[in-house]
């Protein structure tokens, strides 16, 4: 019971406790501070987030100032690079698009507590799926190959977020690990066709398709790298959040990722929901891997993404599923990877923004973890909170593995 | 322990406790003797099972002392406690389920070595002998968790009389036991009564207090109301001092002309959870406007007939004719929701409600699909707070408000709410798997009423119960079942219910006591 006594010893009685006459033989107090952790709270606060990326710039700050590098120095120029001019600020932009997308995505499967961590596979899946269009149908009429190429990359994707669902609602296997090994599938087959058929014959060797042609290029804004994606993020996380909270399908989701159990009894086909929830999940991410082919590489090459999908999750996880919180931390993790080119020029090596991407996550998962520890004066009145919050016996929101 | 200065071997006084805003016991007063059994009775939240943790250590009081065998002590903590030969085993069984019940025993033993094979054999010996002493059986070389609740219970009895406990505290002992398991129970606790123990248990039933104990306390509201003899007083002034009121359980209301039949179940065959048939050939008939009760000891089908009905399970063999039309096995349990099959499941908080969504998202999970509530799709909760708020109102549900997560309510309001959506629904045929169970007096009251509420509108309920009192109480009509099977139709009368208790006892003579 006391182990968890926190050092800090109480040194005035409270003043309320109602200690008075009472005869001898009641239990001496021993006062002081505990940890406990609170069964009633399930998820952090809102401002969590916003502490653990402080928390997370305090600590790479440290990692900076070993390098011998001035902190702020380094994270003025990692601002300015993302935020502080239009230039920077437009690629901060192009980044966040897929992030978006693929954050949409896996929020979405999430939801459901269905873990899908394919996106990087799923992305893949639909930058290969659109670039097939412009390879094996290349006479098409301009104005249909925008079109056909993001249906090609949304059906691709969602082939190969499909795949975990299948096997998971028919054969048990853990979504968790097929999904991630799918992304290493998907990796491989995009390597395959840039290193072999799809090559470009006068690309010097260069592992890439040819350039698109002008018509397969997704439209731009104003001189800038930005393109349509923004409008296909946009309204895509537009209607994630109405769909949420205003539909039948959303309330079901809503059910189900609290309660499997509960979802079953009200007659919610499971099944068929994850499969359709990772159906969308996937074709999320095949438009973000379209519009990247189609609006920033314009080819689809070797590296095309720098782990946009991987990246995703902690966006997803960091916006906590919120629509609004996936927008703006799909922005701040997009200009963490243009600050970290932009202080490239001081001597930091640009694996800076994927150092503050993973203590992002590290603070953050800890976080939601100490958030739910509550430190209790050890009074007459705290020795358990078992009875202070009905403690929920039996909570059904376990993932079903 | 003969003087009479020391008659008491326990007692508690002037004991007060808070947690947070909520005072849990007031001033309250215990005393039990050696060689006694002692209930400790009260509804749920009345303060029985603080006052025992504060016994067993658990807890530390704000005021009031606690005298063992008329000396005052300070019990800082369980291992005080246990040092003192108190004893408690909760409700919430603490085993190491890879463990063996041996291996559970001899953990955190004052000097606890591995000392071999003989060592081991020794103890094993040791401890068969207290099981033979009190009639406590358990395979005691098997893991824990392969072992059933009933013999986890009797683990957990053993490891206190094993520390040398000769005050033995149980919580609500019988909320996980079998009618037969929990008359055992009672045999093993009568022996550790003979052997001169001081046997203390809290609970809410009042049936077994009065066919099993000696003195009763009852406490109500964190106070103790009164302590006195068990032949000196009856169920019924029990439960009036339990609730501060008189209890008028609704039922044995006059049976109305049951209409038509409703449900018509024929020689229904179903696989179980292990592979096993569950059911094997099962007959019933409910008629509109009637109660029929399923009584029997769990796991002989209850649970696999109930899902049958609600769509969770598909049957095999035979033939269920719901309303006149013939039901395929392949139907969902939305099709069962649309046809009108209400539910009231045996774990609420695993199936009915989700805890973590609110109460008008819970309220909502069985309308939330027809056309008016969702028109096109769409959803839009707050159109339906005001209706929802009367509903919550009508049942007399308690919670800060509609957004309020289910885990934080109370069992008795989450299990009105439960019944508030399920008869929203005004459901055609009703199954209520044990729907009073943890329930205290006041809520059954209410529950009670519901159900009959709803049979003289027309509805047939299927009442699915281990407590045979609630079966006896509410049915038109009793079937037994066991082993999957319908082994009998009562009716609720005096006679039957001998045949009844034996029957779902298992039939060996000596048991009735216990139902």
């Amino acid at each position: 019971m006391n182990k968890g006594v926190f050092g800090m010893r109480q040194a005035r009685t409270s003043p309320s406790s109602p200690s008075g006459g009472e005869p001898g033989g009641a239990a001496r107090r021993r006062p002081g501070f505990r940890m406990v952790m609170d069964a009633a709270q399930t998820s952090g606060p809102w401002w969590l987030p916003i502490l653990s990326v402080t928390a997370a710039m305090i600590f790479c700050a440290f990692l900076i100032a070993l390098n011998g590098l001035n902190p702020l120095v380094v994270y003025a120029d990692m601002v300015q690079g993302a935020f502080g001019s239009g230039y920077g600020l437009g690629e901060t932009v192009v980044k966040a698009i897929p992030l978006l997308l693929c954050g949409i995505g896996v929020a979405l499967a999430y939801r459901i507590a269905f873990w899908n961590i394919g996106a990087e596979g799923q992305f893949l899946a639909g930058a290969m799926g659109a670039t097939a269009v412009t390879m094996y149908l290349p006479h098409l009429p301009g104005p249909v190959d925008i079109p056909a190429m993001f249906v090609a990359g949304a059906l691709a994707g969602a082939v190969w977020g499909l795949l975990p669902g299948v096997l998971r609602v028919y054969f048990q296997v853990n979504e968790l690990i097929s999904s991630l090994m799918l992304n290493y599938v998907a990796a491989l087959l995009l390597d395959y066709f840039v290193f072999g058929p799809w090559k470009d014959p006068m690309g010097y060797n260069f592992p890439g398709t040819p350039m698109f042609q002008p018509w397969q290029q997704l439209m731009t804004f104003g001189g800038s790298r930005v393109h349509l994606g923004l409008g296909f993020a946009l309204a895509a996380v537009a209607l994630y959040g109405f769909v949420l909270n205003y539909t039948r399908w959303g309330y079901e989701l809503r059910v189900l990722g609290a309660s499997p159990a509960v979802a079953r009894y009200a007659g919610i086909s499971i099944g068929r929901k994850i499969l359709t929830v990772m159906l969308l999940s996937g074709a999320l991410a095949g438009v973000a891997g379209m519009s990247e082919v189609s609006g920033v590489a314009h080819r689809l090459m070797y590296g095309v993404s720098p782990g946009y999908g991987y990246t995703a999750i902690i966006v997803a996880w960091i916006a906590k599923l919120h629509p609004v919180g996936l927008i703006l931390a799909s922005v701040l993790f997009g200009g963490v990877i243009v600050g970290g080119y932009s202080v490239q020029t001081i001597g930091l090596p640009a694996s800076m923004s994927l150092m503050l991407q993973g203590a992002i996550l590290l603070f953050l998962i800890g976080g939601e973890t100490l958030s739910r520890v509550r430190i209790v004066r050890n009074g007459p009145n705290g020795e358990e909170n078992a009875a202070v919050h009905p403690a929920p016996e039996k909570r059904g929101g376990e993932a079903w593995m | 322990m003969n003087g009479l200065a020391v008659s008491y071997s326990v007692e508690m006084n002037g004991i007060v406790k808070r947690f947070g805003r909520v005072l849990a016991n007031d001033h309250a007063t215990f005393a039990a003797r050696p060689g006694e059994i002692h209930a400790l009775l009260g509804e749920n939240g009345a303060g029985k099972s603080t006052l025992m943790s504060i016994l067993s250590g658990l807890y530390r009081p704000e005021a009031g002392e606690i005298r063992l065998y008329g000396r005052p002590v300070p019990l800082q903590s369980p291992k005080d406690a246990s040092a003192l030969g108190i004893g408690m085993v909760y409700q919430n069984f603490r085993l190491v389920p890879t463990l063996t019940a041996v291996e559970n025993l001899v953990l955190g033993e004052r000097g606890f070595r591995w000392l071999g094979r003989s060592w081991r054999r020794e103890k094993e010996e040791e401890i068969g002998g207290l099981l033979d002493q009190f009639g406590l059986y358990f395979p005691a070389d098997r893991p824990i968790w392969q072992l059933s609740l009933g013999e986890q219970q009797r683990v957990e009895i053993v490891k206190v009389l094993y520390r040398g406990a000769d005050i033995i505290v149980l919580d609500e002992p019988t909320s996980v036991l079998t009618p037969r398991e929990a008359a055992d129970l009672f045999r093993a606790l009568h022996q550790m009564k003979a052997a001169g123990k001081t046997v203390i248990l809290t609970t809410h039933k009042l049936k077994e207090v009065m066919a099993w104990a000696d003195r009763i306390t009852v406490m109500r509201k964190g106070r103790t109301v009164r302590t006195m003899e068990t032949r000196e007083t009856d169920e019924k002034e029990l439960a009036r001092l339990m609730v501060g009121r008189d209890v008028m359980l609704a039922g044995a209301a006059p049976r109305t002309a049951p209409g038509e039949v409703l449900l018509r179940v024929r020689d229904v065959e179903v696989i179980g959870e292990h592979g096993r048939p569950a059911l094997q050939g099962l007959n019933l008939e409910v008629r509109r406007g009637e109660i029929v009760g399923v009584a029997g000891v769990a796991g002989n089908g209850q649970r696999e007939l109930a899902e049958c009905l609600t769509g969770l399970r598909p049957w095999n063999r035979g033939t269920v004719e719901f309303e006149g039309e013939s039901l395929s096995p392949r139907l969902s349990a939305k099709d069962m929701i649309t046809r009108g099959i209400g539910h009231i499941p045996e774990d609420r908080m695993k199936t009915g409600l989700a805890g973590k969504l609110s109460v008008l998202d819970n309220l909502l999970l069985k309308s939330y699909r027809s056309r008016e509530c969702s028109p096109c799709g769409l959803l839009f909760l707050r159109r339906w707070e005001r209706r929802m708020e009367g509903l919550i109102h009508q049942f007399d549900v308690k919670t800060p408000s509609l957004h309020t997560a289910v885990q934080q309510l109370s069992g008795g309001n989450q299990q009105k709410l439960l019944f508030a959506r399920e008869i929203e629904q005004h459901p055609h045929l009703l199954i209520a798997v044990h729907p009073a169970q943890g329930l205290d007096v006041g809520v059954t009251e209410a529950v009670y009423r519901i159900l009959m509420d709803l049979r003289n509108e027309g509805t047939g309920i299927l009442l699915i119960s281990e407590d045979l009192d609630e079966v006896m109480h509410l049915s038109d009509r009793i079937l037994m079942m066991c082993a999957g099977r319908i082994k009998g139709e009562f009716t609720r009368d005096r006679s039957d219910r001998e045949t009844i208790g034996l029957l779902m006892a298992g039939v060996s003579p000596g048991e009735e006591a216990a139902v």
